[in-house]
């Protein structure tokens, strides 16, 4: 085990620390990403909407979070804010805002996107059967935009469990940090541990994912 | 109307939005920061330190601060009478966390040099970086001149010492690499006379393999490493300035030196890498190189 740098893993507390930044990794994602579906749920629907003004506004936020990189936002909320208005959010509270700020947009535009895809027809019918407005949407477009939405959104929520790395950047130690530190650490002691370490980073993100993943192909299963 | 209040609160969001865009690019510099005695009073000081810069600023397997610059750090929080909330810092951000005041000190192997020293205020330096040379023990490159013209020497592409031999040194042929493997590769090889870089990692290199020395340890500008503050803290720049110099009379850089980065550099560099008391002798070394 000399050879892959695994002997480093169970050094004093080296593992448990790992999964210790494993854990902070696990939070920021899990409330932004509880925070983007509500939201997003919201802002999808509004979007999908007839209000013209609306629909501009939420395309210019989206293209915001489309041409900032996630870096500049960790930069801007968590140093801009200080700078600007004087406050002084946690590291924790600006990651968790600027990774809600990302996913509520993209969650909105697939949520959009889904509610859109539902054939005109759908609506018609549901109207002709004497459903009102809040019902047509709660019985009849909603669970079909939820199936279709399940594919999608795993897909932002493990792309943003994996994006947590860039919370280092604000003095975050999470779970790569911590990897990284245990290998500057041990870099004259085992030269090799990089690869026995990031191996042992990605399986625990593979963890964390797969359920997910797992998860989302049961749903798709029942909801079809 | 529930989609009133939700309109107003989206919109909200979106114009938050937008006035965050805007600030960056207004860029209000209000440089808030701490001083000393509001640091005493809070009996914390916040202190921004590498935490993956073996043999500098790391964490060990205790998951405890260890290193040069945190040795440093230890003796200020004790001579100040305060706790320390160490921040983990990155090279790109170091600037930025003491212009909006969320650490009091970096301590993170920060390299003096014009530019930063607009953006932040430096304290005395308490170590020398330059660049050095490691060569084969059997043909030691002890001075450029040295280098013969069919020699090549090694270096990093980007790093200070291709900057450095292209300016001063135009005859002498480069082979560049990307990685430190692979320069490391290619000097034990023999594809080059000689390796340019940092001393410190050429320092390192040497103690690690031996059959290499480093015949030139200290080349070219002898840039210096010290504490910054926020720009226009006085009081607490002042402190550290009076600190390092006090420190220099029990020699506590050398003690620093022998504590962390003995094993790496070894004892024959101590003199090389250390600056005591805030007074840097590698000025000399390298005037006596140009």
């Amino acid at each position: 085990m000399q050879s892959l740098g695994l002997d480093v893993l169970f050094k004093g507390k080296n593992f448990v620390r790992l999964l210790g930044g494993l854990w902070v990794a696990v939070r920021i994602s899990l409330i932004s990403v509880a925070i983007s579906i509500a939201l997003g749920l919201i802002m999808g629907m509004l979007m999908a909407g007839k209000n013209r003004v609306l629909k501009a506004m939420f395309r210019v936020y989206l293209e915001i979070v489309r041409i900032m990189p996630q870096m500049v936002l960790l930069f801007v909320v968590y140093f801009g804010t200080t700078r600007v208005f004087g406050w002084n959010l946690s590291p924790e509270a600006s990651a968790i805002i600027v990774f809600s700020f990302w996913g509520v947009a993209e969650m909105g535009d697939l949520v959009r996107g889904a509610l859109v895809s539902i054939p005109r027809i759908q609506y018609e019918s549901a109207e002709a059967l004497g459903l009102t407005t809040a019902q047509v949407y709660l019985y009849v477009i909603l669970p079909q935009t939820f199936r279709r939405l399940v594919p999608l959104s795993i897909n932002l929520i493990t792309r943003m469990i994996k994006t947590t790395s860039l919370v280092m950047m604000i003095g975050i130690v999470e779970v790569l940090k911590v990897a990284q530190q245990i290998i500057e650490a041990n870099r004259r002691t085992s030269p090799n541990a990089a690869f026995g370490v990031f191996a042992t980073v990605f399986l625990l993100y593979f963890l964390i994912c797969w359920p997910i993943s797992r998860l989302a192909g049961y749903l798709e299963k029942r909801w079809a | 109307m529930k989609t009133a209040i939700l309109r107003r609160v989206l919109s909200a969001v979106v114009i938050f939005t937008l006035a965050l865009s805007l600030s960056v690019i207004a860029y209000a510099d209000d440089g808030d920061f701490r001083t000393l005695d509001e640091i005493k009073d809070s009996g914390v000081i916040n202190i921004g330190v590498f935490s993956d810069k073996s043999p500098f600023g790391y964490v060990d397997e205790n998951g405890d601060y260890q290193g040069y610059d945190v040795y440093f750090a230890e003796r200020i929080g004790q001579d100040l009478g305060v706790d320390i909330n160490y921040v983990s810092t990155e090279a790109a951000n170091r600037i930025e966390y003491l212009q909006t005041g969320k650490v009091d000190i970096i301590l993170a192997n920060f390299t003096v040099t014009e530019e930063r020293a607009e953006e932040v205020d430096f304290a005395l330096p308490y170590m020398n970086v330059a660049l050095g040379v490691v060569s084969p023990e059997d043909a030691v490159i002890e001075s450029l001149d040295d280098i013969g013209e069919d020699d090549q020497v090694i270096v990093i592409s980007g790093t200070t010492a291709e900057t450095y031999l292209v300016k001063n040194y135009p005859d002498i042929k480069l082979q560049k690499y990307d990685a430190y493997a692979e320069a490391k590769t290619a000097l034990e090889n023999g594809n080059g006379a000689a390796w340019a870089n940092d001393n410190t990692e050429v320092i390192a290199f040497a103690i690690e393999n031996p059959g290499f020395t480093v015949g030139i340890p200290s080349l070219g500008s002898a840039d210096t490493i010290a504490p910054a503050v926020t720009k226009g803290n006085d009081t607490l720049l002042d402190w550290l300035n009076e600190e390092i110099e006090a420190l220099g009379e029990e020699e506590f850089f050398h003690a620093d030196y022998e504590a962390t980065l003995l094993d790496t550099y070894g004892a024959d560099y101590e003199d090389t890498l250390v600056v005591e008391g805030g007074v840097a002798a590698g000025t000399d070394a390298a005037a006596a190189n140009d």
